[in-house]
């Protein structure tokens, strides 16, 4: 049997601009994090549940979060298109990874407000 | 000068295998290539292609001491020994240092590399004129001698040569997107805006690294992309 290569799928400069604008929410929010860590100084838990439960900081966590998931499944499907050969099996295991990545943000939501 | 050649001739090898060289060299033999004349002058079925022996039609490129480069402008003096000496990698071996690059020529010309104008000339007896300026565009773009260095040097390329255009290829993508006279920009953006043809590439430049010829495949893959972000936003 004749395999015939197929190419022209006309996507990937959306994912590739977003893993770019995801990274530098991700930078972001570390450098946020470090500043609070370095300056802000929580001791103790109490100080941490103070800092986590307030709204802008639960919605900082939730971008943070979102891009570094959006991110993981550009950066995972990449490595799956490389090693992955057989059609079926990479998109058993693409269909897997977003099961798994929305279930992830829907947990992180539930963490996030769960905290008072 | 001691050598360590990658030997593999299909008809007779069950499988490749290092064989090892001790050669006297002539105070004249400056660059690998005029090494391994001399090898084959002794070993006659040592087989490599060379042709201009001086960097310019690319036939001599091949894995020296793990780094693709081209024989004939390869400094003795800067080898370690023993010099290792493998075919370019990630293409079929046809025979030593020989590699089938029937896969990377078939994307080069997957790209289209020739200009297109469908507009009439200014008149049958005159060229399409650029401005200096215009010509710049292609400095560091129309140098290329499709050696393979840069592709064969590239993971993104091994893992998916069939469908990953290759740095070689896209720089010449990008030397045609960037000339004034080609007026199919928009097709050609159409062609490589795909997961593979294009966005194979992580930019990890190891195309930048072993370029014989100074060339920055990265750099084209960026603007290629930056074209492509300006044509969506």
């Amino acid at each position: 049997m004749v395999k015939r290569i197929v190419v022209g799928a006309h996507y990937g400069l959306r994912d590739w601009l977003v893993q770019r604008i995801t990274a530098v929410v991700m930078a972001a929010f570390a450098l946020l994090m470090l500043f609070i860590v370095l300056f802000h100084r929580p001791e103790h838990y109490g100080a941490w549940k103070a800092l986590m439960s307030q709204q802008w900081m639960r919605l900082a966590s939730l971008l943070f979060l979102l891009a570094l998931f959006w991110h993981a499944w550009i950066g995972v499907r990449d490595v799956f298109m490389d090693y992955i050969k057989p059609a079926g099996l990479r998109l058993l295991l693409l269909v897997g990874v977003v099961l798994l990545l929305v279930a992830y943000a829907l947990w992180s939501v539930q963490i996030l407000w769960s905290l008072y | 000068m001691k050598f360590r050649i990658y030997r593999y001739d299909p008809d007779k090898d069950a499988q490749p295998y290092m064989r090892d060289y001790d050669i006297a060299l002539e105070p004249t033999d400056r660059m690998l290539l005029d090494a391994l004349v001399r090898i084959k002058a002794e070993d006659d079925s040592l087989s490599l292609r060379r042709s201009c022996r001086e960097g310019v039609c690319g036939s001599d490129a091949m894995n020296i001491n793990g780094r693709n480069g081209l024989a004939c402008i390869t400094r003795l003096a800067d080898l370690k020994e023993p010099v290792e000496l493998r075919p370019l990698p990630g293409l079929p071996v046809i025979r030593d240092l020989i590699v089938d690059m029937s896969q990377f020529f078939k994307q080069y010309h997957s790209i289209k590399p020739y200009l297109r104008n469908d507009a009439a000339p200014p008149s049958p007896d005159k060229e399409r004129l650029q401005s200096p300026a215009e010509r710049e565009e292609l400095d560091g773009l129309y140098e290329c001698i499709l050696c393979a260095c840069c592709s064969t040097s590239c993971p993104s390329f091994w893992w998916n040569p069939d469908k990953f255009v290759g740095p070689a290829g896209l720089l010449a993508a990008y030397r045609f997107i960037a000339d004034t006279r080609d007026q199919a920009t928009s097709e050609r953006l159409d062609d490589l805006e795909d997961p593979y043809r294009l966005f194979r590439c992580h930019s990890i430049m190891n195309c930048v690294d072993v370029c014989p010829k100074g060339l920055n495949p990265t750099r084209a893959i960026g603007k290629i992309k930056d074209l492509m972000v300006r044509r969506m936003t």
